[in-house]
């Protein structure tokens, strides 16, 4: 009985211990995190961050388009100080952020708290609103264009034959203010879907039990947003502000198509005037010192929306760091 | 809130029929107002340029400069001749073959770079992978607008300008950060006991990566695929400043640059292209919405 167990009883067979040293090297730790890591960083050390270098570097030259440049040291930015152009393009870079982030918070934060009441269809109507921000900016921008066409604007055609407020077309892209605001109206447009949708999951995370607490002590529904949601929304507005902030500032594609910087250069901003500087200007030095010009912009406000708004670690009274 | 607390007692009925009735209809209401309104405004805002995109595509051009005659919001005779025109005399057709090309080839490569990095990062922990971790977050925040000109030297002085090849290696700076990004907190959710047990089996760690980590992780490498390929296909300002010849253009750019000519717009043309272009996308979103919507939050929420 005991014999025969023994020899039908599972064989062993002895793995083969000798591995290749091929395996053998993709087995040893340092070697593996090296080729891991090697194809992202190398990636992103050759097309971010040298060119961020390179574009810094190139601010403080001359280089023109089939001509590399000499060191002209501080020229470019002097240059710029003095010429409207960029002063103009800074003052509407600000106001378009500005005005744009806020209403983008306001209205996508609405947009939130309608969508996390129970509804029918929600993922539907979810899915629906994020459609602004998944097609392609130009194109949608293109579709805006023609919205404000001077002639055959369909809100021009609301306004004046549907509803007769108004006696003429609105002349939206062919004067300086009307043009501004119609380019930072299609931004919101575009901006509104990601932060509700992003907010919408903040408040997903909120505990019910909150509501139910201050309910039962008989908060007003004001008071529910202003002491439960507003705070318990604020680390996630942080972050997707600080991200807003950064490529609304930085925006290009919706100037760039619907006016080109125009009328008479009133809607430029700091990347359209680097672009039309630097690409087809020819002007590669002074494109990049505009570009460059943006960062300490981009600076103050990612650390303004971080430091003013991402506090929830010192509230909670847990180890600065 | 609104409903009774209680069921009353049927004498009461009577006498409170009018209370509940008018307090139901009175929540109703406020719903209405405060709830469906706001939201209808927001859905009918929010999509009414793509209505306006699609109509304009279908009209005759008798119909699109004629409001009065014409209602403007509907379609009396559809036509396919902006479609037609925009296939068969332009060259359309290749933009969105090179475009295609671009977007699934700058995906594949980020997803394999970064697949790579995040399991370095997160699986293979090593002294400083945090702030490894960290430093490709942070690329995440250098926008494009800032590295297009030093990038246009670049791609010239390598000989890539005007070549696809000059947008499938710098798509990759915006989209490694966000998919690695995205992946560390896949596999993060993934139990480290599973690796440890193929360890315990003798599995390489290559082994372990491909036949334990990936498989897991599918939907993760989903959502990155699909995050990628729209922000790919949608992206601009490289595909303008490195991009020169017509027949190597994107979609958006080559609408813009390539349609747009001369004072006389052709509208029909302009929004049948922007709605071919912008459809691809949105098949493709529709498809995946819940991976989208999850990896959008998720990464918002790490």
């Amino acid at each position: 009985m005991s014999v025969t167990t023994t020899t039908t009883g599972p064989v062993w067979v002895r793995r083969p211990a000798e591995q290749g040293w091929l395996a053998k090297l993709f087995d040893w730790k340092p070697f593996l995190i090296v080729i891991c890591l090697l194809p992202a960083v190398g990636l992103l050390m050759t097309f971010l961050t040298y060119p961020l270098g390179l574009g810094v570097w190139l601010a403080f030259t001359d280089t023109t388009i089939g001509r590399s440049g000499q060191w002209i040291g501080l020229e470019n930015f002097e240059y710029l100080l003095e010429d409207p152009l960029w002063w103009n393009a800074v003052f509407y870079s600000v106001f378009y952020t500005g005005i744009a982030t806020f209403a983008k918070f306001g209205l996508g934060l609405w947009l939130a708290l309608l969508l996390n009441q129970h509804l029918p269809f929600k993922s539907f109507v979810r899915a629906v609103i994020l459609l602004p921000w998944i097609v392609p900016t130009v194109l949608s921008a293109i579709a805006f264009w023609w919205i404000y066409d001077p002639q055959f604007s369909i809100i021009s055609f609301l306004f004046v034959e549907v509803l007769g407020i108004r006696d003429t077309n609105i002349d939206f892209l062919g004067s300086a203010w009307p043009a501004r605001f119609s380019l930072i109206g299609a931004n919101v447009w575009r901006g509104i879907p990601f932060v509700a949708i992003s907010l919408l999951a903040g408040l997903q995370t909120i505990p019910p039990s909150l509501y139910e607490a201050a309910l039962l002590d008989g908060s007003t529904a004001w008071q529910r947003f202003r002491y439960i949601t507003f705070p318990m929304l604020l680390p996630i507005l942080a972050i997707v502000m600080t991200f807003s902030i950064i490529f609304t500032f930085t925006d290009f594609q919706l100037v760039y198509a619907i006016t080109r910087g125009g009328p008479v250069n009133s809607t430029h901003l700091l990347a359209t005037l680097a672009f039309q500087r630097g690409i087809p200007g020819g002007q590669l030095g002074e494109g990049a010192a505009i570009a460059v010009s943006m960062i300490p912009f981009l600076v103050g406000a990612t650390l303004f929306s971080y430091f003013a708004l991402a506090r929830r670690k010192w509230q909670q009274g847990e180890a600065n760091d | 809130m609104t409903k009774p607390a209680a069921a009353p007692a049927p004498q009461d009925v009577a006498a409170a029929a009018a209370g509940p009735e008018t307090m139901s209809w009175d929540s109703r209401s406020r719903r209405m107002v405060m709830l469906w309104l706001p939201l209808a405004c927001f859905v009918v805002i929010l999509l009414f340029p793509f209505y306006w995109m699609a109509i304009t595509a279908f009209k005759p051009n008798a119909e699109l400069y004629d409001y009065r005659t014409y209602n403007p919001f509907l379609i009396g005779s559809p036509t396919l001749d902006h479609i037609r025109l925009l296939l068969f005399e332009t060259s359309y057709p290749r933009w969105l073959t090179t475009t295609m090309t671009v977007a699934v080839c700058a995906t594949f490569l980020s997803l394999f770079a970064s697949t790579l990095a995040a399991y370095a990062i997160q699986r293979l922990r090593f002294r400083g992978s945090q702030y490894v971790g960290l430093a490709i977050y942070l690329a995440y925040l250098v926008p494009p607008s800032i590295l297009f000109i030093p990038l246009a030297t670049m791609v010239f002085q390598l000989g890539l300008f005007d070549t696809p090849f000059a947008l499938i290696l710098t798509y990759p700076t915006f989209l490694i950060p966000f998919c690695t990004w995205l992946l560390i907190g896949y596999f993060k959710s993934i139990p480290y006991e599973l690796e440890e047990c193929a360890l315990i089996d003798g599995a390489t760690r290559l082994q372990i990566l491909t036949r334990i980590t990936l498989p897991l992780a599918i939907p993760g490498l989903i959502s990155a695929g699909i995050f990628s390929f729209t922000l790919s296909w949608n992206e601009f300002i490289y595909a303008l400043a490195f991009i020169q010849s017509s027949e190597n253009k994107t979609v958006p750019v080559a609408i813009l640059t390539e349609l747009v000519t001369g004072d006389v717009y052709q509208w029909g043309a302009l929004m049948a292209g922007s709605l071919l272009g912008s459809l691809p996308v949105a098949i493709f979103y529709s498809f995946f919405v819940d991976y989208y919507v999850s990896s959008l939050t998720g990464a918002v929420k790490e």
